[in-house]
């Protein structure tokens, strides 16, 4: 098909700022990993220049977690019973706010539709604009979860669990996200609706998350819920990105 | 054998026709397993040695219970044959299906409540069934909310439609991990919904019970998808021979 030969180089290159691999990308059709992986570049790179907008749930995760001590006590004793459960809403919130950023802009420029007739494995594509998402606001926000933590009284020997947690965790937030943002592409005042889909799907990451850090606290095992948070991960990585791309391509049409 | 029979059922003044036909033919037998259920369980059967009269709600509860996991199976297989084979009909039996399984899930939800009150002292415990229900009646409203928030039918259909099924894998995912949860933070408690054994005599009726709603739940979503149908085909030319006649 020569759509597909002419459309891989057209697709990330508009914006990857002269590097080597788009142009090596545009001679011979681009295999589905090739043009997956120039979108999560293409995507990482845009994101470094809109930094104003990489903050912003970061500081959101912050200020939900300084509600707490204020609404409840700022007694540590009693915020370290809390902790688990301040720091997975927190986090289930922050990542939810990110999740606005996912496709926005590039439903709006045509991008989208540009990934759609591309030729390419949308699946394969919606996999590395969730990864690129995950990169650019999971991670990060994983990396402030230890902060927050010791912030609540955490003794700091629980953090590297607590971390742990959360990066495994914050994957299969960020994929269930992307199928919510998918669906609500385009739609006005998509904010409440978006939540009410989400949520309810990323409880499994919230009992599990919390359990493995309220363990890394009480400086028990943790390994029984790391590995669920794992199996959910993996199962998300495998599924959601067909969800995903299914529903791009329905609020496209 | 010839499939003319399950092709016509993709075409909407077929199905229109159809349903009208076939609605009494699930509404009278609910009218009576329910009738009969009711008067079993609330007149025949005899007192809980432990919970007196008030197990009696469980004849409610729990075929409530039971159809709101049902029509929400029944809609996402609905919304996966419309998705898969693009049947316009089968995403109007989905989309008739979200209203009454949120019922069904409000209706179990409120029952459950009453009866915590009596034997719980409380009207809502974070039981791991009742959190579910609850977890339920939320993926409910976000399908509704999903398809309310999208103009066209056809894009509403098919994004409803995914939303079904990813909640379909989610259900059971969801459920197990409130059970787990729940049991870590309280030992599994005193009252089981569903006893281990129970005489006939309170077995039956919620039985009846149980056959009731489901033929009830047929009898409302055939009435509902007519209604459905006609607000889809409004601009068709059929439509005008069927309110004219």
């Amino acid at each position: 098909m020569s759509a597909g030969t002419s459309a891989a180089g057209t697709l990330p290159a508009a914006h990857a700022a002269g590097t080597a691999a788009p142009a090596a990308a545009s001679a011979v059709a681009a295999s589905a990993l090739e043009a997956a992986w120039l979108a999560l570049l293409r995507d990482v790179q845009l994101a470094f220049r809109r930094r104003a907008q990489l903050v912003q749930p970061l500081a959101f995760f912050a200020l939900v977690t300084m509600l707490f001590p204020l609404a409840i006590s700022p007694e540590l004793t009693q915020l370290r019973a809390v902790a688990p459960g301040v720091l997975w809403v927190a986090e289930l919130l922050a990542s939810l706010l990110a999740l606005e950023f996912l496709f926005r802009d590039d439903a709006h420029d045509g991008t989208l539709e540009q990934y759609a007739l591309s030729g390419q494995s949308l699946t394969w594509l919606m996999f590395a604009k969730t990864a690129a998402h995950w990169l650019l606001t999971g991670v990060p926000l994983a990396l402030m979860a230890p902060l927050a933590a010791l912030s609540l009284g955490v003794p700091a020997a629980a953090l590297p669990g607590i971390l742990l947690a959360v990066i495994v965790g914050s994957v299969t937030l960020s994929l269930i996200g992307s199928i919510g943002a998918a669906l609500t592409l385009g739609l006005k005042r998509s904010g409440a609706l978006l939540s009410l889909l989400t949520v309810p799907l990323s409880l499994p990451v919230l009992i599990f998350g919390a359990r493995a850090t309220q363990l890394a606290i009480n400086g028990a095992p943790l390994l029984a819920p790391l590995e669920l948070l794992a199996a959910l991960a993996v199962l998300a990585v495998t599924l959601a990105p067909l969800a995903a791309s299914a529903a791009v391509r329905i609020s496209l049409e | 054998m010839s499939w003319t029979w399950f092709h016509r059922l993709a075409s909407p003044p077929y199905v229109y026709a159809f349903a009208a036909r076939l609605t009494p033919w699930f509404a009278w037998p609910a009218a009576l397993c329910i009738l009969g259920g009711l008067w079993g369980g609330l007149v025949l059967a005899p007192p809980d040695y432990q919970q007196g009269d008030g197990f009696r709600i469980l004849y409610v509860h729990a075929p409530s219970a039971w159809m709101s996991l049902m029509v929400y199976t029944t809609m996402a297989i609905a919304a996966a044959v419309g998705l898969i084979w693009r049947i316009k009909v089968a995403h109007a039996v989905a989309a008739s299906c979200a209203p009454i399984g949120a019922s069904f899930t409000f209706a179990a939800l409120v029952t459950g409540a009453l009866w915590g009150e009596p034997m719980w002292g409380t009207y809502w415990e974070w039981d791991p069934r009742l959190t579910s229900e609850l977890v339920l009646l939320f993926l409910y409203l976000g399908y509704m909310g999903l398809r309310a928030g999208i103009e066209d039918t056809q894009r509403a259909d098919r994004a409803s439609a995914v939303l079904a099924v990813v909640g379909v894998v989610n259900v059971p995912i969801i459920h197990y991990s409130v059970v787990w949860w729940n049991s870590l933070h309280q030992a599994p408690s005193v009252m089981r919904l569903a006893k281990p054994t129970m005489p006939p005599s309170m077995l039956v009726p919620l039985l009846l019970m149980l056959l009731g709603f489901t033929l009830y739940f047929v009898a409302v979503l055939l009435v509902r998808l007519r209604g459905e149908v006609l607000g889809r085909e409004r601009t068709a030319s059929w439509i005008r021979e069927v309110v004219s006649a």
